[in-house]
């Protein structure tokens, strides 16, 4: 099955996926490692996977705050994490 | 703003509601249908780009997806409730509204039950579930070494998910006493498609370590999970894994439900009658937000509640009734096999961060006497997730009473508040 790759950027760097991957998905395959810092700073990834714990948010074409896992990646998404 | 009216709102697109709607739906009920998700099919029937509809979503989908009867709002999350049967909603496209219903259908399903450990803020911890819905999202897991933790069957239905997408799966690892889970896997007798469904997973586990009385006691890794530390029977082994997923079953999802003022208890989930009502009138509750039982189960209530709520009794309620009857055996069973013992519940270091959110330790925390205290000394549970991570850990490890949520119920933009204000105090 050949699908067509949505092309994103993820911390500004050009990134490609395939349809229907969610954001927190796409931040691990880019493997930058992380979404969030948190309070202290340290460096936090998803962790529910279902909208729950909002670890995984990310800014999403300049919104912030967007739960990675609960968004799917569209064509020419930007999305920043905390790194 | 706009404000809409519907026969029937279901909160929640997994089996229950689903289950609802398709009642609804033919019994000519005009019917909306609100998911935090951005597709249908909650997390049991999660899609992803390797991972198609399962066969029952794909007949919901070729059914009902369209009908004229339905609205389907997706990414979409109930942020505040008003007195004249009204909920506020924001989607992820940056607006709110209002829905007016005849009658309200929560099925808000459950969570993971997630309890602190050392090292579980480490990248690459995950929920049991949790491993599994990121999986489907698209996460890659090839090659990878994979460390499944914490209790219940959705242990095995994670690690084989992991292992399809061509994780090594190194070690299962569940807290329940072996006699209890061979004696749950005996009872699986009374439901033949769960037997079924236990043998597959089991036999694809085949050369991975399932252990019984077991837990991950710390996670260790510089920047990352690298290892885990496993007790059983007093003594501790290091295992090397590159993730560790872990989850101690489920708890449902009450958060809605009691800010609506129906009654609720932490484990049993939304009080509900043999019609799945609620304690508040006109709102009805149906699936694991009213007890962790599985998607049959889910289903048979989801579809009560819209017979109830539409006031029909046929031959089909009736036969939805049976199935409710048998499935809540075996949830029952289930209950009984994977309830957390004390190893599970055996209190983490000091220094264990409690509430992820705001970076409060397990000691800060412990010191208090009660929930309320504890949130207002040290911030615990006042985050981005509400609680619902730190709170469902503080009702497990320490019995205390976590009270209902309070408006908004989940983060919302500025303008869906004021929006909201505009039209009627919240």
């Amino acid at each position: 099955m050949v699908e067509k790759s949505l092309s994103i950027t993820i911390d500004n760097i050009q990134f490609s996926v395939v349809p229907f991957t969610t954001v927190a998905a796409a931040v691990a395959l880019h493997g930058s490692g992380g979404t969030r810092r948190s309070v202290k700073g340290h460096r936090r990834t998803a962790l529910c996977g279902m909208g729950v714990c909002h670890e995984c948010r990310v800014t999403i074409d300049g919104r912030p705050h967007g739960v990675g896992c609960q968004t799917l990646c569209r064509d020419g998404m930007s999305i920043h994490t905390a790194q | 703003m706009t404000s809409e009216r519907y026969d029937i709102v279901v909160v929640g697109a997994g089996p229950a509601g689903l289950g609802a709607v398709s009642v609804a739906l033919e019994e000519g009920a005009r019917v909306a249908l609100i998911d935090d998700n951005p597709r249908p099919g909650g997390q049991i029937w999660r899609q992803g780009p390797a991972f198609s509809a399962a066969t029952p979503l794909q007949a919901w989908l070729d059914f009902y997806e369209r009908h004229a009867g339905l609205t389907l709002f997706s990414s979409t999350r109930v942020i505040a409730a008003t007195t004249d049967r009204r909920l506020l909603v924001e989607s992820g496209h940056a607006s709110a509204w209002h829905l007016g219903y005849g009658s309200l259908i929560l099925a808000t399903g459950a969570r993971e039950l997630l309890l602190p450990f050392d090292g579980w803020t480490l990248p690459g911890v995950t929920g049991a579930g949790g491993l599994q819905a990121l999986i489907k999202g698209g996460l890659d897991v090839e090659g990878e070494r994979i460390v499944v933790a914490g209790s219940g069957p959705l242990l095995l239905a994670s690690a084989a998910t992991a292992m399809r997408r061509g994780a090594r799966v190194v070690a299962v690892i569940e807290q329940a006493p072996r006699a209890r889970v061979l004696r749950f896997g005996a009872g699986l007798i009374a439901t033949p498609s769960k037997l079924v469904q236990a043998a597959t997973l089991m036999r694809s586990l085949t050369g991975q370590r399932y252990r019984t009385d077991s837990v991950v006691t710390a996670a260790h890794g510089a920047t990352q999970v690298e290892s885990v530390t496993v007790r059983s029977h007093g003594f501790d082994e290091t295992i090397a894994c590159d993730r560790l997923a872990t989850g101690y079953g489920l708890v449902p999802n009450v958060a809605l439900g009691e800010a609506l003022g129906c009654a609720a208890e932490p484990q049993r989930g939304v009080l509900v009658d043999a019609d799945q009502r609620t304690s508040v009138e006109r709102i009805f509750a149906a699936g694991e937000c009213t007890g962790v039982g599985g998607m049959e189960l889910s289903r048979a209530e989801g579809a009560l509640a819209a017979y109830a709520a539409l006031g029909v009794n046929n031959a089909r309620a009736a036969e939805q009734r049976r199935a409710r009857a048998r499935w809540r055996k075996f949830a029952a069973r289930l209950t009984r096999a994977f309830e957390p013992g004390d190893a599970a519940l055996a209190w983490p270091s000091a220094d264990t961060i409690f509430c992820r959110c705001e970076d409060v330790t397990f000691a800060d925390v412990s010191v208090h006497a009660n929930w309320r205290d504890a949130k207002l000394q040290t911030r615990c549970g006042m985050g981005a997730c509400q609680g619902r991570i730190c709170g469902a850990a503080a009702q497990s490890l320490f019995g205390w009473n976590v009270p209902p949520a309070r408006t908004p119920f989940s983060p919302a933009r500025i303008e869906t508040l004021m929006t909201a204000s505009l039209d009627s105090p919240l």
